[in-house]
Parts: C-alpha cells; sequence; structure tokens
C-alpha cells in the first residue's frame, strides 16, 4: 500500500478549496442574481444564508473528510462507509463521484470558452475593427449553438485546439499530485487572478461618465443599478430561495470536493479556521470584485439594457460590448477572460480529483492507469456535450440536473451524516481537533436541525419549480434531453458498479474492520 | 445611487472584508509546522507514478 497523500502547507490547501470554489459564479452568476432580486436588500437573506447554512456545511463536509481520510479514505464511498461503519453506505457516496464527473464535463467547455475568448481579444478578432459582428451572434456561432456538430466542422478547429489544451492543463496539474499539482497550481493562479480582477475593478470604478451623451450612465450609477435595495422584494420567498442557492451554488457544498480535499489533511491539522477562511475568500471574490466590476460596467456602456437574467448573456454577450466601447478595451478584455479561466480551471480541478482517488483507493489503480480512465470518460462525457451544442441543451439538463438537484441531494445527505449519524458532539469534537478558532455550539445545532430541514425546502422548490417542469418536458420532446439523461444515467450505473467492486475489495482488505472495534478518542 | 444603496454596499463589503481579513491575519500569523510535520514534496511523493501498471 502505498503512502497516502497530505497537503504541503496550510495556506495550500486553503487556496485549493478556495479556487474550487471560486468561478465564473462569483462573476456572473452572483451580480445577476443580486440585480433580479432586489439590489442591495438581497444581501441580507444572502448573509442569513451564508451564516446558517453555507459556513456550517463547509465545516461539516471539512470535519467528515478529515476523519475519512485519516482512517484511510479520500473518496466519498469509502469516507461514508466510514461515517457509516457499514461498506453498504459506499452506495450513497456514489453521487459524490458522479456529481463532479458530470459537471466537469460541460464546465470544461465554458473554461475553454474563457480560454478562446481572451485569445480571440489577444489577436483583437473580438474588437470593432476586425467586425466581429453582433456579440449575441458571434457567442451562438463560437458555441455552435445554431446546430448539433457545429462545433466539428472545419471553421472551429481552433476552438478544439483551444479545448484540448485546456483538457491537457487540467490533467497534467492532475497526473502531478495534490502537492506538486493542485496545491502548487492554486498557490500561483489564486494571487495572480485577485490581482487581474482588481486590475479590472479600478478600470472600472475610475471609468467616470464616458459618454457625455450619456450623462447619467455613470460608475456611481452602476453601482446604483446593483446596490440600490428594493426591500418589498424580501417578503418574496423566491427571493429568499435565490440567496441560499446562491450561497450553496458559490461555496461547492454538496459537491463532493470539499470533502476529499479535506481528507488530505492530517489527524491534528485544523479545519474550523481553514474552511472559515476560504469561505471568505470565496466572498471576497463574490462581494468584492464581482459585485463590483460586472453590473456596473456593463451599466456604464450598456445602460438599463443589461441582461442580468442569464449568465451566458451578460458574460459573453453584454461584457464584449462593454470592451468594444471601453478606452483599451482590448486589454482589458483579454485580462477579464484570462481571470474568468483561471477561476475555472482551479474549479474544474477540483472536480477531477475526487474521482481519480475513489479510481485509486477502490480499484487500486496507479496514477497513470486511474488518469488514463478518468481522460477517456471526461473526454467521451465533453465530447458528447460539443457535439450536441445546439441550444446548449445537454449541457443543460447536465446542469439542471446533476449541477444543481444533485448537489442539494447530496449536501443534504452530509448534512444528515454530520448530524444524526457522526453526531454533533462527535463532529464538534472532530471540528475542534487542531482547531485555532473556536466555533459556538449553537452551529452544531443548527447543523443538525436548520440545515437538513432547510436543504429539504430547497430541494421541494426545486423539483416542484418552473425549470424543473421546462427540464422534464424537455425530456419528454427533446430526443437529445432524453439522450443526455441516458448518458447521465449510465455514467452513473458505471460509477456504481465501480463503487461495488471498490467495497468486496475493500471488505477483502479488511479496511473496515477496525473501525467497529475502534473507540472514540 | 441612493443612500440605502450606499449604505447596503458599504456594510457588506465591510462585513466581507473584515471577515477575510481576521482570517487571513489568523492564518498568516500562526507558528510555522514543527519539522517533523513538515512534508517537502519529495517525502510526500507517492512514487505511484514511477512503476506504471
Amino acid at each position: 500500500m502505498h503512502k497516502s497523500e497530505n497537503w504541503g502547507t496550510r495556506i495550500g490547501v486553503i487556496l485549493a478549496v478556495a479556487g474550487s470554489a471560486v468561478g465564473l459564479g462569483n462573476f456572473l452568476r452572483f451580480p445577476g442574481q443580486v440585480a433580479q432580486n432586489g439590489g442591495g436588500a438581497f444581501m441580507i437573506p444572502y448573509f442569513i444564508a451564508l451564516l446558517i447554512l453555507g459556513i456550517p456545511l463547509c465545516w461539516a463536509e471539512w470535519t467528515m473528510g478529515r476523519y475519512g481520510g485519516v482512517r484511510g479514505f479520500h473518496s466519498s464511498p469509502g469516507i461514508f462507509s466510514v461515517l457509516c461503519k457499514t461498506p453498504k453506505a459506499r452506495y450513497m457516496g456514489t453521487i459524490g463521484l458522479l456529481i463532479p464527473l458530470i459537471i466537469y464535463m460541460y464546465y470544461v467547455l465554458i473554461e475553454a470558452w474563457c480560454l478562446g475568448y481572451a485569445i480571440s481579444y489577444l489577436d483583437g478578432s473580438l474588437m470593432p475593427a476586425n467586425n466581429p459582428g453582433d456579440y449575441g451572434v458571434f457567442f451562438d456561432n463560437f458555441i455552435g449553438a445554431n446546430s448539433d456538430g457545429a462545433l466539428l466542422t472545419a471553421e472551429h478547429n481552433w476552438f478544439l485546439g483551444v479545448l484540448l489544451v485546456t483538457f491537457g492543463l487540467n490533467f497534467f496539474f492532475l497526473y502531478r499530485g495534490i502537492t506538486k499539482g493542485i496545491e502548487a497550481f492554486c498557490r500561483v493562479v489564486m494571487p495572480i487572478m485577485a490581482m487581474l480582477a482588481i486590475i479590472v475593478l479600478i478600470r472600472v470604478l475610475t471609468l467616470g461618465t464616458p459618454d457625455p451623451a450619456h450623462p447619467d450612465q455613470n460608475v456611481i450609477n452602476g453601482l446604483g443599478k446593483l446596490w440600490n435595495p428594493d426591500f418589498s422584494k424580501l417578503a418574496n420567498p423566491s427571493t429568499w430561495l435565490a440567496a441560499s442557492g446562491q450561497i450553496f451554488f458559490s461555496l461547492s457544498v454538496g459537491f463532493g470536493v470539499i470533502i476529499n480535499y479535506a481528507s488530505y489533511l492530517r489527524k491534528k491539522d485544523d479545519i474550523a479556521l481553514s474552511g472559515l477562511t476560504a469561505s471568505s475568500m470565496n466572498e471576497f471574490f463574490e462581494v468584492c470584485l464581482g459585485g463590483l466590476i460586472t453590473i456596473p460596467a456593463a451599466f456604464i456602456f450598456l445602460g438599463n439594457a443589461v441582461p442580468t437574467n442569464s449568465t451566458f448573456a451578460l458574460g459573453f454577450v453584454a461584457l464584449p460590448e462593454v470592451f468594444a466601447h471601453m478606452p483599451m478595451g482590448q486589454l482589458f478584455g483579454f485580462l477579464w477572460f484570462f481571470m474568468l479561466f483561471i477561476a475555472a480551471i482551479t474549479s474544474s480541478l477540483s472536480m477531477l480529483q475526487p474521482v481519480i482517488a475513489f479510481f485509486e483507493e477502490g480499484l487500486g489503480l496507479k496514477r497513470h492507469a486511474s488518469a488514463a480512465i478518468l481522460g477517456l470518460i471526461s473526454m467521451l462525457g465533453a465530447g458528447f456535450v460539443v457535439y450536441f451544442s445546439k441550444g446548449t441543451v445537454a449541457m443543460d439538463i447536465m446542469d439542471f440536473w446533476v449541477g444543481t438537484v444533485l448537489l442539494v441531494v447530496l449536501a443534504l445527505i452530509q448534512a444528515i451524516l454530520y448530524g444524526w449519524v457522526l453526531g454533533i458532539e462527535k463532529g464538534e469534537k472532530e471540528l475542534h481537533r487542531g482547531s485555532h478558532i473556536r466555533i459556538p455550539h449553537f452551529i452544531q445545532l443548527i447543523l443538525k436541525y436548520v440545515t437538513p430541514l432547510f436543504l429539504l425546502i430547497i430541494f421541494f422548490m426545486f423539483i416542484t419549480g418552473e425549470d424543473a417542469a421546462k427540464s422534464v418536458k424537455a425530456i419528454q420532446d427533446n430526443p437529445v434531453a432524453k439522450m443526455t439523461m441516458m448518458f447521465i444515467l449510465v455514467i452513473f450505473g458505471f460509477l456504481l458498479l465501480m463503487v461495488h467492486i471498490a467495497g468486496i475489495r475493500w471488505e477483502k482488505e479488511g479496511r473496515f474492520d477496525h473501525l467497529l472495534e475502534e473507540e472514540d478518542d | 445611487m441612493e443612500p440605502a444603496g450606499w449604505v447596503m454596499m458599504i456594510v457588506s463589503i465591510g462585513t466581507v472584508l473584515c471577515m477575510v481579513t481576521f482570517c487571513l491575519v489568523k492564518v498568516l500569523s500562526l507558528p510555522a509546522v514543527e519539522m517533523d510535520e513538515i512534508k517537502g514534496p519529495l517525502e510526500i511523493d507517492t512514487q505511484d507514478t514511477v512503476d506504471a501498471d
């Protein structure tokens, strides 16, 4: 049995977890949600959700991850078995592999869009001088939204090249392992990402009133567009749901990632302060940078026509329009999309690690073989999304059922495992082992009673909501949507089989024997 | 921008900045990890890339 991997430094694991959480959602989804749900008033349910849902769930994941890691498991099937003290619990953990794997399959494509846009700014092809035409049309053509198979035509060869490079970069850092790959990469790129975002922020805040013909389209009014509160929205339950959803997706809870990353900590490594720091960093990128850049910049140049209800429309259509009019827009366009690319790659790297950890510990594969199998499966999935690009149907189905609904399911499972299986007394003791801060006891009570209930409400609101109805209808009517659902089920079935085999191996090796006799120290 | 907008923006950003500053100061001012606990890259290398199956 080979020696278990560990994080090299305290700040390294914090940056890796923060890197996993910080993604496109911080810069594009968050401002859209704020603008649509009462502006500054949205921050009231947002901070409440952060305190009673986001941060406590993060702590629970960190605790369970380290608990499983010191007992020799790094993937959710193994960790769940340890927590439940029965190998049968491993099947629940399959969701913790399915979520990151499926999300990676489409997220790597979005990551390649960001890199592709950054390159297009470098060579100037997205600037008005090169006549890129309508940015909406440009984007649809760029992602092949007009017909299935469009991205496989010769015209899109360079984009496929960008996608391959993105894929290659992910696997290069993954292959190098936790310390030399993910940690080393995040330690270098996270400060670069913050620096790039701050440079763009300074540019946006110093734009003043660029068009004298529209004196009302200035920085102050741009900030007002986002932050002016509409307190009447607080009476609407959907505002509270949106705030909880944003916190939930932003912090990467229920993703299967934090539990995996935390499993590489040692028994007495701090998790309370590290978890809080990683969450705070994510909030810094979201509120302080995402909240000040995107909507104000778009408002200054586009006025009230800013699209706030679509992440892609805001990020890939409205913002290029902004950079086209902004002084030195080519440079800032490049910096912005390169920054988004970094945000995306630190997230996508984290999606691969839980699965590779499972292949290594569950199937006894070496890193070469694990990376090769994972590469093959994820390339198959990404190829599926690349081919079925029309109207981003395949991507939307994956994003809704796996990237939204299953995320809530996994978080619910984890909340129950922490609060009711591990138990809050033991959980609190575990959380404070090696801790540099003291977490108040009421957080444990929240985790046991409030968080699962809150997640149940979110789950039912999701599956009974308009989006779910639309998605179900799409599955019934659209063959691509149906095939996508089948594809997800096939991958799920494959992972279930692998988890079954892994459990047999673990039992033969006696990896659970000591758990039954284990005394809580 | 309305005065209430300024208040919401300043309070939100101020809260996050206080939180992240507190955490980072606390993390960065912690004593270094003891020598016997340090795991340099060579020590933690799993070597599983050496003899591929």
